[in-house]
């Protein structure tokens, strides 16, 4: 029974394989987006893992100099006599590698590559011809260093390990070392650090540098961006199964009254819809690796720009991805098709076998209810909710709050436009619009939420754009910037552009802790640059005199909300010295807290650092010629000196890169909602052949017939685009001011773009027409005997 | 007895007047039996009773001497696939099979097919080139003669007909009437018939008429 049961079930699909189709690619498509970014996701929280693995990040705490000097090697020496059971690191940048030196006899256990590593052994790595350890990729991109090359696979992306004496050597920096990795069991008997090594500070391992969590906001980003494809393909599978369902209803009710058990044809119904969830389910997972493979590039751009974090631009097939895809495509199966089998369990076996999609606009009246009640539940988050979970829990309700409101919206639309339809053509196409509204709506509720997350995000990233720009021309006003290797050759530079530039500002800056968050010091010359330029967000009177005779500082608009430092709060910059805010200034594309001191007092209070990068004011027109004449005669490689162009322009690389994920997600969200629009269309197009008959056979062409379908799915598009807009804007503003907030730590200004809208508008509408046009192409080729056929009662 | 009514009762809800009042027969094996009536006097309500496929409020109808009343959905179920055969007027085929699976369908669910007799059925039937056609592809009186070959293959005991002719023309119907009563009258089953038609209740051995839910 259960074999002839089945074969009835799935000879549907196969006499229906454009709707087979409309299902499979539906779940596939939001399966592929939402487990392509789990996969960046995954490869991104594995590359954190390694490097956490690999050089203790996290794991151990660690000791580090106050003043981000080196540690000499006495002081370490001193440590080891004093009982610390601590562990040297050093590590700087050879080529583009991070190479990091570590002592493989004073680590704690499982930091460094050899236990893990293959091919390693201590006596090999301590040589004097020594190995270092690395992906096969990053070995690739190692100068050459006469050491022997190990491909370690667990090592982080991008980094490199050695011992500690041969990256002294290969860095140039002898005797000195970073920090130090503090064992979990020390001596109880060992003195304290600060009576050893007063100028290092202990820093505990759950407050160490933790690149997983700085960059958790931008996974939940893409998370979410991910979560909204996903929700999107939903709309699609919900309307394909529905769809199925209504057209199969006849058949289960012939089954049941051959005898059928209703549990035993629910069950299978269930089986046929679970197995076609899992072959398309694995359709998405391989579509989300091809979607994956292509961003993650980006993405690791992205991730290193914004948080120097360093992933693998190589994607591994890991089960937590794939995995997830093949639950989620399972999980929006069963919600898709829980309504579906809920109402084939009540179906009573003897009511009529007629389509019931069209007796749906029952429901607006509770969807109206909840939408409401779901947008008030967005606005009361805005108001009185923080925090970035609750941010996106915010988003949700205003996305599908908006989703829900567009069906009785539409019908209000409908209906004006109904009673201002003149002649019995415009008043049929008006009445016919509605009837098709509720078989339409859920691929018209998947175009409202990708236009409104298209004009959300673009005016996010625009307005982003803009301030990003602005600010960059306060802030790099300079017209080079130049970077010595060292105090010698910075003397050089400051001595051959003496009384040939306008002005030299010296950039001084140092690592610190403010307020327990990682920060860094600057100090800043007192000079007209920085006050015709800079524009802050909130200052006090008289800022930069008061900033020039030492009297407090400048922070900026990160620091000023996590620390939450407003004007005149006391900030410490060193032991024993407390200055009050004067101004707090934006400082987009920087995750990290920011403190301007007066250049003298930065000397003063840091008088071991010297400044080796340094910004020239000079006429645009003679930076070329300086350039050339810093090479020549101080020494300076071309590397060492950029023009304000060239950081402009490599600034908005950066800024275009991060946003380039974001972007393409976008796009290809729109696309399934322009896809999704197509498969309703087409199935319906079945559906509706009782409708258009009779309008057929009073003498209506097929050819007049399909081009009013056309302009019926363009009409539908144009108001579902007019109520996406200001959903959109909703959701501009609420990423520009709330999101971004609890996410980087700034505040953006809101513009609008009203010609981008446009652009999106007219794109939407090409889009329903397209997805209109192949339904539309085959009802002007439709045989009239098939028309015939609905007279005949043959259907 | 193959079918026994006894004052059976059915009202539908939201209607005061009940649509069957105290309706009672018997029907034994190999019996012939047209129900007539005037449209809405009660014979599909009747035909669905003792089909399993609703419920009486009262009284009692078994067959073979169980009472279809008391049991569970499961219980009719089992009793509709291999019991009771039902030929609806609409033929109610599987769209998405072809002629021949169709045909060896019920017999499948009943766990009864037979190839041959399905074969046989089909030829019999007049169904021999169409085996591989989907019913769309069909005209109705070839519809309606899938149909009827579908409810014999696994042999039922008692067929049910509920106006299966009504979609026919007058020859047609003729046919497929002839057809039906002989492959019946092979198989030994009762048959009830529902019909508008005097002409087709003549053809039976016995005549019931319905008149606002009682027999006349």
């Amino acid at each position: 029974m259960t074999w002839a049961i089945l074969t009835a079930l799935i000879g549907h699909w196969r006499r229906n394989p454009v709707q087979l189709f409309t299902l499979l690619a539906g779940l596939a498509l939001g399966t592929a987006l939402w487990s392509g970014v789990q996969a960046i996701n995954a490869e991104a929280r594995a590359s954190y893992d390694a490097a956490a693995a690999t050089l203790g990040e996290a794991r151990y705490a660690q000791i580090t100099s106050r003043s981000g000097e080196p540690i000499a090697q006495a002081t370490y020496i001193a440590l080891l006599r004093a009982g610390w059971v601590v562990s040297p690191v050093v590590e700087g940048k050879l080529g583009p590698v991070r190479l990091v030196g570590i002592d493989p006899l004073t680590a704690p256990a499982g930091v460094g590559p050899l236990p893990q590593g293959r091919g390693g052994d201590l006596a090999a790595f301590l040589s004097a011809r020594g190995q270092i350890f690395a992906r096969a990729a990053t070995l690739g991109t190692l100068p050459a260093t006469g050491a022997d090359l190990v491909a370690a696979p667990q090592v982080a992306p991008n980094t490199a390990l050695a011992d500690i004496g041969l990256v002294q050597r290969l860095l140039h920096r002898p005797d000195q070392i970073d920090r130090l990795l503090v064992a979990p069991d020390q001596p109880l008997t060992r003195r304290p650090l600060a009576e050893i090594a007063p100028d290092l500070t202990l820093t505990e391992a759950s407050e160490a540098n933790d690149v997983a969590k700085l960059t958790d906001s931008f996974h939940l980003n893409l998370t979410a961006f991910g979560l909204l494809s996903f929700a999107v393909g939903l709309f699609i599978v919900h309307g394909a199964i529905g769809l199925a369902f209504e057209q199969r209803r006849p058949m289960m009710r012939t089954l049941r009254a051959l005898g059928v058990p209703l549990g035993r044809l629910i069950a299978l119904v269930g089986l046929e819809l679970a197995g076609l969830a899992l072959l398309a389910g694995a359709l998405g997972v391989a579509l989300g690796y091809v979607v994956a493979a292509s961003l993650l590039p980006d993405v690791a751009a992205t991730l290193r720009g914004l948080y120097g974090a360093e992933v693998s631009g190589e994607l591994a097939l890991r089960p937590a991805w794939w995995l997830s895809g093949l639950a989620m495509a399972l999980g929006g199966t069963a919600v898709a098709a829980g309504g579906a089998l809920w109402s084939l369990a009540r179906m009573p076996l003897l009511a009529s076998g007629q389509p019931r999609a069209w007796a749906m606009a029952r429901r607006q009246r509770g969807q109206a209810v909840l939408a409401v009640a779901l947008m008030a539940l967005a606005g009361g988050l805005a108001l009185w909710g923080h925090g970035l979970l609750i941010g996106f829990v915010m988003l949700g309700a205003l996305l599908i709050g908006g989703a829900l409101a567009l069906p009785p919206l539409l019908a209000l639309g409908l209906r004006w436009g109904a009673a201002r339809a003149r002649g019995p053509l415009a008043q049929w196409f008006w009445a016919d619009t509605q009837q098709q509204l509720p078989g339409l709506s859920l691929a018209l509720m998947a175009l409202l939420l990708a236009m409104a997350a298209n004009v959300g995000v673009s005016t996010m990233v625009s307005s982003f754009r803009m301030t990003f720009t602005a600010f960059l021309d306060q802030r790099l006003a300079s017209e080079l910037y130049v970077t010595a290797s060292d105090e010698a050759q910075a003397r050089a530079v400051t001595d051959l552009v003496a009384g040939r530039v306008r002005a030299v500002l010296p950039i001084l800056s140092i690592d610190r802790t403010i307020a327990g968050l990682p920060a860094r010091v600057y100090g800043a010359r007192d000079d007209a640059t920085y006050r015709d330029n800079w524009r802050f967000l909130r200052a006090a009177p008289d800022v930069w005199d008061r900033l020039a005779r030492g009297e407090g500082v400048l922070i900026n608009e990160q620091l000023y909300r996590r620390a939450h430092l407003d004007l005149g709060a006391n900030v410490t910059v060193a032991p024993g010295l407390a200055l009050p805010v004067l101004g707090i200034y934006g400082d987009y594309g920087n995750p990290e807290g920011q403190v301007v001191l007066t250049e003298a007092l930065f000397r003063k209070l840091f008088p071991t650092v010297s400044a080796l990068r340094f910004g020239l004011r000079l006429d645009p027109a003679k930076t070329g010629a300086l350039r050339a004449e810093l090479h020549d005669k101080a020494g300076l490689p071309d590397s060492a000196t950029v023009d304000q162009a060239a950081i402009k322009a490599l600034s908005l690389g950066i800024f275009e890169r991060t946003f380039a994920v974001t972007t393409a997600l976008n796009i290809l969200t729109l696309a399934v909602a322009g896809f999704a629009m197509m498969m309703s269309l087409l199935t319906l197009a079945v559906l509706r052949l009782p409708q258009l008959a009779p309008v057929w056979a009073l003498g209506l062409t097929r050819a007049r017939l399909a081009l009013l379908e056309l302009v019926r799915a363009v009409v539908l598009a144009a108001l579902t685009g007019a109520l996406a807009l200001p959903l959109g804007l909703a959701l501009a503003w609420a990423l520009l001011s709330v999101v971004n907030v609890e996410a980087f730590g700034w505040l953006l200004p809101m513009y609008l773009f009203p010609l981008e809208y446009l652009r999106l508008g007219g794109l939407a509408l090409l889009a329903a027409a397209l997805a209109a046009a192949w339904p539309a192409w085959r009802l002007s080729r439709l045989p009239p005997t098939q028309l015939l056929g609905v007279f005949r009662n043959e259907r | 007895m193959l079918l026994d009514l006894r004052t059976v009762t059915k009202t539908y809800p939201g209607t005061e007047a009940p649509v069957l009042r105290a309706v009672s027969f018997s029907v034994a094996a190999g019996d012939r039996l047209a129900l007539t009536g005037e449209s809405g006097s009660g014979k599909s309500t009747l035909l669905h009773l003792i089909g399993g496929l609703d419920t009486a409020d009262s009284g009692v109808v078994a067959i073979e001497g169980s009472d279809l009343t008391p049991m569970h959905d499961a219980g009719r179920a089992a009793l509709r696939r291999g019991t009771v055969g039902v030929i609806f007027q609409q033929f109610n085929l599987i769209p998405s099979l072809t002629v021949a699976a169709n045909i060896a369908f019920q017999a499948r669910l009943a766990g009864r097919h037979d190839p041959d007799r399905a074969r046989a059925l089909a030829l019999r039937l007049g169904l021999g080139d169409h085996l591989h056609k989907y019913p769309e592809q069909l005209s109705g009186g070839q519809q309606q003669r899938v149909a009827i070959a579908r409810t014999l293959a696994p042999r039922p005991k008692l067929v049910l007909a509920d106006e299966p002719t009504g979609n026919l023309d007058e020859a047609t119907a003729d046919r497929v009437m002839d057809l039906m009563c002989e492959l019946v009258a092979e198989t030994g089953a009762g048959l009830i018939m529902a019909t508008h038609s005097e002409r087709l209740a003549g053809r039976m051995m016995r005549r019931l008429h319905l008149r606002s839910g009682q027999l006349a």
